[in-house]
């Protein structure tokens, strides 16, 4: 038998010698393949006396079993050892930079966020979205606003005009969002809320003023809204869109020709450090005009200002967005810079709700 | 509108603190514009007596003095000036005190090795004169330790309101001391101007001719001799208050004019009456006639002013400005003063065609008090007899005082019912009476009849923001609004939507949004169809912006090439807003526009390891048909046609439409010939689609989405290589294997395209790869075969196209 624990000795080297899995594949061949070692063996059995084919086929065939489960072992070893290396070779540079997602890049302008803002705040109060057009009749943007001709509060608007028609008529471009005002109150029956954002237009430019801006209106038409209701209402949207608990509001009786009472509201801040914080500090910073609608605008859209009222409020998109975002220079909003609008714009998905908050 | 506290005080009994009263007027909706306060700037500052200058130890041209400040031990204090010495009265600061001269806050200092607590001061440092070359010297009875700019009158504070143009009574200052003492800040004082009895009578004669139906532009005219005056410079006090609010003081009768226009909102006029020649006229002007202003400027007529005229031609622009050649001066003996009333539009006109912004158009353009016309000659004749002698004439008065007086039936619940806020009966009436509103009857419905300084006030909401702004707008107390207790309807529109979904989706593939001009050169304009009379502007703020935009192109082209000369020149820009085709509201359009440049792809903009191309044109069609597919265009429906308007490559560019009526967008390389006019360097690759343009989505009765039907069997894909000409569509292959059989074939994808070596060079190899997705049982290899050959027969019949060997 030492012929048989030689053979094995040599094949269990031999196994463990296999550097890869072709080499194994010789050994298995050898020992246990038609004309291999072990299965030469297994062969001279039947030339054996039964007996001792009973005791040597015994042991034969434990070494096989043997001799096979040790190529298994190598086999799994020698297979996953091979993996390893073919994963090692296939090592990538990591490092190497990928494109930013467009949804990362891609950027939308403030002026379109803050409507979107706002829209979202007054969707939840019951507003709608009034429009109208940017090109609009003189009686429209003055005449039914209850601003008389030659007043001098005609001249303050800086209007821009285009030429008369051959019919005297002369149209102009809307120099506030008042006339969707009219508009609205024309073509629907109380009770009316709306907001009306939009461009707007007068003839100035300096580091303020563009001759091109962005507004929005409120209006509030029934039969029992007044100044209490208007208070709350601004009160809440302070709140809400320039998300703070508590602000403060100072409400100074003013004049506009389309509003009796009319208010001018300043909302309390600090201004320390270059940067705008509401509901603290010790400054008021105007932000918007508002007040009754005056009977006459009321009449004018023909309803009876006896039995309807409301309120309407006014305030520049353009600057509560600069509040709002610590953002300078209106010019900049109209240059299309892309480094501006990347810095100061938003991202695609950014998207303002009252769940989840305005602003992110 | 500008006054001082000491001047406010004429008219108003208040012990109310400077603070106080500018709250106050803010409150009240007479809104503190700038407060100057120069009181309080030399606060620090004391008068003080020096006890004795003694000559420096170590310096010659330096004195020590002990000084008296009135409080305490003596102060030490070393002086350089000439002409400090004992016993005198100067002003004295402490250390702390900051000096405005100097820019600097003094500190105890040792100079030459003697110590100095404080500064004896020249005005120059106090910033009161230009005078520096010695401590200010004071009179002997100047009160010791007294603040010497209160001793000296410097500390009367300045106020500033931003007055709004309804309020003409506020132009006064008497008025504004009435809305003071309204809102309970003190007592206001009597305003009745004692007549002064005319010596004789007027000898200057005075005529209204205008026209017939033209009297309101002068409805009186009032007029007085004043004779033997000796005219100069006004008083001190007047001067000072005249310099505190910024005017220039002229001449004693002058000034009166200016005085009494502040004091009471009543401008006047003073013409020599010796340099008038015959009868003083109110007219119309005559085209081409001129006068000069006192302001030095010629100002010439068009025949639509309303001028004081006499035998030398106009001699005033009435309610504006006076006239040089009447003008008073020094020598000026006989003077008459004028006090008219004019109309208020027929003055903003002659205002703003001359060009004349003056204290007299501001008053006259808000309307001026009728009944103080008069009384204002007598204040002014007091003045004149007061600063400069003389003896008055009666008043002659050419047309008559209108009554403006009317009656608004007031019920006090108006109050409630427009402002929520609560005010009871009897506080209402004493607001409305406090403003000098006449106020009569009892119960839930009073009369009030407004004063005459108050045009503003027309009917019951005027008089509920009165009592508003005088109770206090801060006790309305916020009301929340009803807000119906449902969950709040979506409320945007189909338009706002697509607006809104156009940004986001464009933004969301790597696109910026930009928000450019509305109107833009007229040039540019007419280079995308734009430029029409109708959309010009009469008065464009610059050349470049002179035409309302057909397009958004030329905004963001232009912006593209903006931002390429910063060094930005990958960049992929979008807006989406408004276009103009007319004047009318329904030519107004809402465009969604993107534009690529250079190597801003939708993959990423810029060189990248990963490879590297130019945008073109199939990138922006992408872009667009992302828009077209996110605001819910029917897809399935939309045409792209090749060719496009003039401002894009003829050969590269595509329009989408649903037949040729139904056009609402195109896209591809912007042309060559238009960017160079433009002023701008391509490629550029474009889209723009009117989202107004697109059909609205069909209206469904459920939100339920149709039944989806999963197949069974796996789908087979075969692939097709065909060889057309190069003019051949790539979409009409694909329309024709689609029409096989619409059941079966679920989908045509063009993944290759080939054109160049190995084939015929007039040829193009386009790859098909169709997909056949079997309904009921699995197709046998014939069966497909069979569909195969229908497709190859059918490409082959619609585009001449052989299946590629």
């Amino acid at each position: 038998m030492t012929d048989l624990a030689t053979l094995e000795t040599d094949l269990t080297a031999q196994i463990a010698a296999a550097a890869d899995e072709a080499a194994l594949e010789a050994v298995r061949v050898a020992a246990l393949g038609k004309k291999g070692s072990l299965s030469a063996l297994l062969a001279t059995l039947g030339q054996m006396a039964p007996e001792e084919r009973k005791t040597a086929g015994a042991a034969i065939n434990q070494v096989k079993d043997r001799v096979t489960e040790a190529l298994g072992q190598r086999r799994e070893v020698l297979k996953s050892a091979a993996l390893d290396a073919r994963l090692a070779a296939e090592t990538v540079d990591v490092t190497l930079p990928v494109r930013e997602s467009p949804t990362e890049t891609g950027r939308i302008h403030p002026i379109s966020q803050v409507m979107d803002e706002l829209t979202a705040i007054f969707a939840d109060m019951g507003f709608a979205i009034a429009e109208g057009p940017d090109i609009e009749t003189d009686d429209y943007n003055f005449t039914k606003l209850n601003f008389p001709e030659g007043h001098p509060a005609r001249e303050m608007h800086d209007t821009f005009f285009f030429n008369p028609k051959p019919n005297g008529e002369r149209m102009l471009l809307r120099t506030h969002t008042s006339p969707v005002q009219v508009r609205t109150m024309l073509s629907n029956k109380p009770p009316i809320r709306v907001i009306c954002p939009g461009r707007t237009y007068r003839c100035d430019s300096d580091q303020t003023h563009t001759p091109m801006f962005h507004q929005v209106e409120g209006l509030v038409i029934d039969k029992g809204s007044h100044i209490g209701h208007l208070k709350w209402i601004l009160e809440e949207f302070c709140k809400a869109f320039f998300e703070v608990d508590s602000v403060k509001m100072r409400f100074r009786p003013s004049f506009f020709p389309f509003t009796e009472p009319s208010m001018e509201v300043d909302i309390q801040c600090n201004r320390q450090g270059g940067e705008v914080r509401f509901g603290e500090g010790e400054d008021w910073l105007e932000i918007l005009g508002c007040g009754m609608v005056h009977p006459n605008v009321i009449r004018n859209c023909g309803l009876d200002p006896d039995i309807y009222q409301g309120f309407a409020w006014g305030m520049g998109i353009d600057r509560i967005a600069m509040l709002k975002y610590g953002i300078n220079d209106l010019r900049q909003f109209f240059e299309a810079d892309v480094r501006w609008l990347s810095h100061y714009g938003f991202r695609p998905l950014d998207l303002p709700s009252l769940a989840g908050g305005l602003s992110s | 509108m500008k006054f001082t506290l000491s001047w406010l005080k004429d008219h108003l009994d208040t012990e109310a603190s400077l603070a106080e009263v500018t709250e106050t007027l803010t409150r009240i909706g007479l809104e503190v514009e700038a407060l100057d306060d120069p009181g309080a700037k030399l606060a620090s500052f004391t008068i003080a007596h020096v006890i004795s200058a003694e000559q420096h130890p170590n310096a010659d041209r330096l004195r020590v003095c002990m000084v008296d400040t009135g409080s305490g031990e003596p102060v030490q204090v070393v002086c350089g000036a000439p002409n400090a010495r004992t016993g005198m009265k100067s002003v004295f600061s402490p250390p702390g005190t900051f000096i405005p001269g100097k820019g600097i806050t003094l500190g105890v200092g040792t100079i030459r090795g003697v110590e100095s607590r404080g500064m004896l001061c020249s005005a120059a440092e106090l910033e009161i004169s230009e005078d520096h070359d010695g401590i200010i010297d004071l009179p002997e009875d100047a009160p010791l330790g007294a603040r010497y700019a209160d001793w000296a009158q410097l500390s009367d504070p300045v106020i500033e309101i931003n007055l709004t143009p309804n309020r003409p009574d506020c132009t006064s200052i008497h008025g504004i001391a009435r809305d003071l003492a309204a809102a309970g800040l003190g007592k206001l004082k009597s305003d009745v101007v004692p007549q002064v009895k005319g010596a004789f009578p007027n000898p200057q004669k005075v005529t209204l001719a205008l026209a017939k139906g033209e009297e309101k532009l002068c409805p009186a005219f009032a007029l007085r001799l004043v004779r033997g005056v000796r005219n100069g410079p006004s008083p001190d006090w007047m001067q000072r208050r005249l310099k505190a609010i910024g005017l220039r003081p002229i001449n004693a009768l002058v000034d009166i004019t200016n005085y009494v226009t502040f004091d009471r909102g009543r401008p006047l006029h003073v013409f020599d009456a010796k340099k008038v020649a015959g009868a003083l006229v109110v007219r119309r002007s005559q085209a081409g006639e001129t006068v000069l202003g006192l302001d030095g400027r010629v100002y010439g007529f068009t025949g639509h002013e309303t001028v004081i005229a006499d035998d030398n031609g106009v001699e005033s622009i009435a309610g504006v400005m006076g006239g040089e050649h009447s003008g008073c001066d020094d020598a000026t003996t006989d003077v008459l003063i004028e006090s008219a009333l004019w109309d208020p539009m027929d003055i903003a006109r002659t205002g703003r065609n001359l060009g004349i912004v003056t204290d007299a158009r501001y008053r006259f353009e808000r309307g001026v008090d009728p009944n103080f016309m008069l009384p204002g000659v007598e204040l002014a004749t007091r003045l004149v007899m007061d600063l400069c002698g003389g003896e008055p004439s009666e008043v002659t008065v050419a047309g008559a005082v209108p009554d403006t007086g009317f009656i608004i039936n007031f019920p006090l619940s108006e109050t409630r019912r427009l402002t929520g806020l609560e005010s009871s009966d009897r506080e209402q009436r004493r607001i409305l009476e406090a403003l000098g509103f006449s106020v009569s009857g009892n119960g839930p419905m009073i009369k009030v009849s407004p004063p005459s300084w108050r045009p503003d006030i027309h009917g019951k909401a005027d008089l509920t923001e009165e009592v508003m702004r005088i109770a206090g707008v801060d006790r309305v107390p916020s009301t929340p609004l009803d807000r119906g207790g449902t969950v709040p309807k979506p409320v945007l529109t189909l338009i706002q939507k697509r607006t809104r979904m156009a940004k986001r989706t464009l933004a969301g593939r790597g696109m910026v949004e930009a928000v450019t001009w509305s109107f833009i050169a007229k040039a540019q304009a007419e280079l995308f169809g734009g430029g029409q009379p109708a959309l010009a502007l009469a008065n464009p703020i610059a050349s470049d912006l002179s035409d309302m935009r057909p397009t958004l192109l030329v905004g963001l082209a232009t912006a593209a090439q903006r931002n390429a000369d910063r060094g930005y020149g990958d960049v992929a820009l979008f807006e989406v807003g408004q276009v103009f085709r007319g004047d009318k509201p329904d030519d107004q359009f809402m465009a969604a526009t993107g534009l690529r440049r250079g190597l801003a792809r939708p993959t990423g903009a810029g060189r990248h390891w990963q490879g590297t191309a130019a945008a073109d044109i199939y990138d922006i069609k992408a872009d667009a048909m992302a828009v077209l597919a996110a605001v819910g265009a029917p897809m399935a429906g939309i045409q792209v046609v090749q060719g496009g308007p003039a401002w894009f490559h003829p050969g590269r560019s595509g329009t989408f439409q649903m037949g040729p009526q139904t056009v609402f967008g195109a896209f591809g390389e912007l042309h060559p010939r238009v960017l160079e006019a433009l002023d701008v360097k391509g490629p550029l690759l474009a889209f723009e689609i009117l989202l107004d343009k697109l059909p609205p989505p069909k209206v469904r009765p459920t939100r339920t989405k149709p039944q989806l039907v999963l197949s069974p069997f796996q789908p087979v894909e075969r692939d097709f290589a065909f060889l057309v000409d190069r003019a051949v569509k790539a979409g009409d292959l694909v329309k024709a294997a689609q029409g096989v059989d619409k059941q079966l074939i679920t989908s045509v994808e063009v993944f290759d395209v080939y054109e160049g070596k190995g084939i015929d060079a007039a040829k193009k190899s386009v790859a098909l790869a169709v997909t056949l997705q079997p309904r009921d049982k699995t197709l046998t290899d014939a069966e497909i075969d069979a569909v195969a050959a229908k497709i190859v027969a059918e490409v082959t019949k619609k585009t001449g196209g052989t299946l590629r060997a």
